[in-house]
């Protein structure tokens, strides 16, 4: 096991219940995250991409605990976060923060951007307070914001500067470990690419492994190291960034990748239109969740859950998926 | 020669009222759109490209909006000089309009069916069987399966998908001559949004019909239209053929929105190119070119006097420095 290895999640699950009748009983469970397992590795970029629905939002939060998980492992640098009681928890969140999608309902309207970044040293009681104001100057500045911002409110500021803050909030407390849901799908395109840049600089000089969430493809392929792609609560294939572009190996990836308009008309290809809609997961479809839009779907799809495969021939490549049954088991 | 356009839109500005002053959404824009095009609009937000489509609508809210200038001819009528009443018979049988969110477009408290055969009885003497008739049959031309049961479904028992199918039946239930998408796609997934604009297309060849698309994705333009406007922070900057403006763009605003978007692509880039500082407010605006303060180009004219809009190589460009220059 290699051990620059920061973060290994195994067989994670996240269960919703859902009630009903007149007793509000629980009668079924939605089934967000359902045996999800991934690593991430220190100063790496795991990509997550899914479409709504799909419980990468979920997954993120679950790995952080801000979504206590149902079953499985998150393990941080050694430590199963996962079983470690509250009063422990505290300790490690230092080390793992989160950049949420939307900047305008992730930052409290009634603080300043000095507040809203300090909150997490106060808490932590890191250094004094001098100290603390200092920092929460040369946070700005990392993250590209001039000082003269300090005292302003999240109102004042464009979509893309409040994402600057949203960022310096996460950067605070130095976690070597940010999830990032969604984190540039509210701005626009030229202020998109200004925040990715951004985030990559920063990954660059502070050494820190994210978790890419997004729906975009595009987006995810252009930051990530490491790719997943998730359906239903589960993780079809992973992959690296230059694989899951050059062969792309499971249906519904192939499906994803075909479906991005691509920005020059000259280009003309073959799409791969699903047909339907992605089923409730309450009531996943038996077998592989993805049979019933597949357009490879076998006999044996409907029936079986298909095992996951190495399929990689330099780097892993690992795609659940009946086709590869002869590949090597992972 | 170009066929006589369906629509016509000369020198149309917009203004609001605000609590900070009087904004100009849309400033001094003129454009055609020829009876079975697809002309694409395109630009970040708060560049006034739905703006432009509400008033071709007569849908800008007033107060606080109101047109301050120009004209808008829709098959040879004057938009802008219609009663309120003959805008409403026009409205769904000569021009309809669908939006990004087909949640807040329907209505939650009747079934689909309802407020179809609401649509097609408003513009034509049909009975209501007969129009339910219409409706099914809309209903299947754009993918819904099993339309007898969705027809008395409601709104959120949908998915979003199919609530914009849905919005797109009952846009064209009385065969309009243009269809304004404003985003249609932007709320989906992307695999339902390539479900979706593959029916648009292949609709809107089937009826002839010209349809005007909304966004801010240029990848959703590049393969839909066959033209598209640029605009930035009220402007049009750029008009020109799908293929031209991505070969060879001449305004540098769409250079580096061309550049700056991420793409699938086999190499990892170390960053992206991006365009620097953000999009000015439109109540503080410069006094020349909105795009100067941003611009790689930009001289002492740029940020003196506004550049107008100018044809240049079959396209039209609102820039003193077009064409490919540093391509970096």
């Amino acid at each position: 096991m290699p051990d620059d290895k920061l973060l290994q999640v195994r067989d994670l699950k996240k269960y919703f219940p859902v009630r009903g009748g007149l007793l509000r009983r629980v009668v079924a469970h939605l089934k967000a995250v359902d045996g999800v397992s991934f690593d991430v590795a220190a100063g790496e970029t795991f990509g997550l991409v899914g479409e709504s629905g799909c419980g990468k939002s979920t997954l993120g939060r679950a790995v952080l605990r801000l979504h206590e998980p149902t079953s499985g492992e998150v393990v941080l640098d050694g430590t199963d976060i996962a079983v470690l009681p509250k009063s422990e928890l505290i300790a490690w969140r230092r080390r793992m923060q989160i950049i949420f999608q939307d900047p305008y309902a992730s930052l409290s309207p009634r603080r300043t951007v000095r507040q809203t970044i300090r909150e997490a040293l106060d808490i932590h009681e890191i250094g004094d307070g001098a100290g603390r104001d200092a920092e929460v100057q040369r946070l700005l500045e990392v993250v590209g914001l001039h000082s003269h911002v300090l005292d302003r409110y999240p109102h004042e500021f464009s979509g893309g500067q409040r994402q600057r803050v949203g960022i310096a909030r996460a950067l605070a407390l130095k976690p070597d470990f940010i999830v990032a849901d969604e984190p540039v799908s509210a701005l626009d395109v030229s202020v998109q690419s200004q925040a990715l840049n951004l985030l990559s600089e920063l990954q660059r000089d502070h050494g820190i492994a994210f978790l890419f969430i997004s729906h975009d493809l595009a987006v995810v392929q252009h930051i990530s190291d490491h790719v997943g792609v998730m359906y239903l609560g589960k993780i079809v294939e992973t992959a690296t960034a230059v694989d899951i572009y050059r062969e792309p190996r499971h249906p519904y990836t192939r499906a994803l990748m075909s479906a991005i308009p691509i920005p020059d008309p000259r280009t003309r290809r073959e799409r791969i239109v699903l047909p339907g809609d992605v089923p409730s997961p309450i009531s996943p479809p038996s077998g592989c969740p993805f049979h019933p839009r597949c357009p490879e779907a076998m006999p044996i799809c409907s029936q079986e859950l298909p095992p996951t495969v190495n399929v990689g021939t330099h780097t892993p490549h690992e795609v659940t998926c009946h086709l590869y049954a002869d590949s090597t088991r992972v | 020669m170009r066929p006589e356009p369906l629509l016509s839109v000369r020198n149309l500005s917009i203004e609001f009222n605000t609590e900070r002053g009087v904004v100009r959404a849309v400033d001094d824009v003129s454009f055609d759109v020829a009876p079975g095009e697809t002309l694409g609009v395109v630009g970040e937000s708060g560049c006034g490209k739905t703006v432009t489509a509400l008033a071709l609508m007569r849908l800008i809210p007033s107060p606080p909006g109101r047109v301050v200038s120009g004209s808008i001819r829709l098959a040879g009528r004057d938009i802008l000089a219609m009663s309120e009443k003959d805008m409403r018979d026009i409205r769904g049988s000569e021009v309809s309009m669908i939006f990004q969110e087909p949640m807040t477009a329907l209505n939650p408290v009747f079934t689909i069916g309802n407020q179809m055969i609401d649509v097609i009885r408003r513009h034509e003497a049909l009975d209501r069987k007969s129009a339910k008739q219409r409706a099914l049959e809309m209903l299947e031309r754009v993918g819904i399966p099993i339309p007898d049961k969705r027809i008395s479904e409601y709104p959120h028992e949908l998915s979003g998908g199919m609530r914009q199918r849905v919005m797109i039946a009952m846009a064209l239930s009385c065969g309009p001559k243009l269809l304004i998408a404003d985003e249609p796609t932007t709320a989906l997934d992307v695999t339902t949004q390539a479900q979706v604009m593959e029916q648009i297309v292949k609709l809107q060849e089937d009826f002839g019909m010209a349809v005007m698309l909304i966004t801010h994705d240029l990848g959703v333009i590049a393969e839909s239209c066959r033209r598209a406007l640029v605009m930035y922070c009220g402007q049009m900057i750029e008009d020109a053929a799908i293929e031209q403006l991505f070969a060879q763009p001449q305004h540098p605003y769409t250079q580096g929105l061309l550049r700056s978007i991420p793409r699938i692509r086999e190499q990892k880039l170390e960053s992206l190119p991006v365009i620097e500082g953000t999009v000015p407010d439109l109540l503080h605006l410069p006094a020349g070119c909105r795009f100067a303060d941003r611009c790689p180009r930009a001289t002492t004219d740029c940020h003196e006097s506004q550049p107008p809009l100018v044809a240049r190589e079959q396209a039209r460009v609102a820039c003193f420095h077009p064409g490919l220059q540093d391509h970096a």
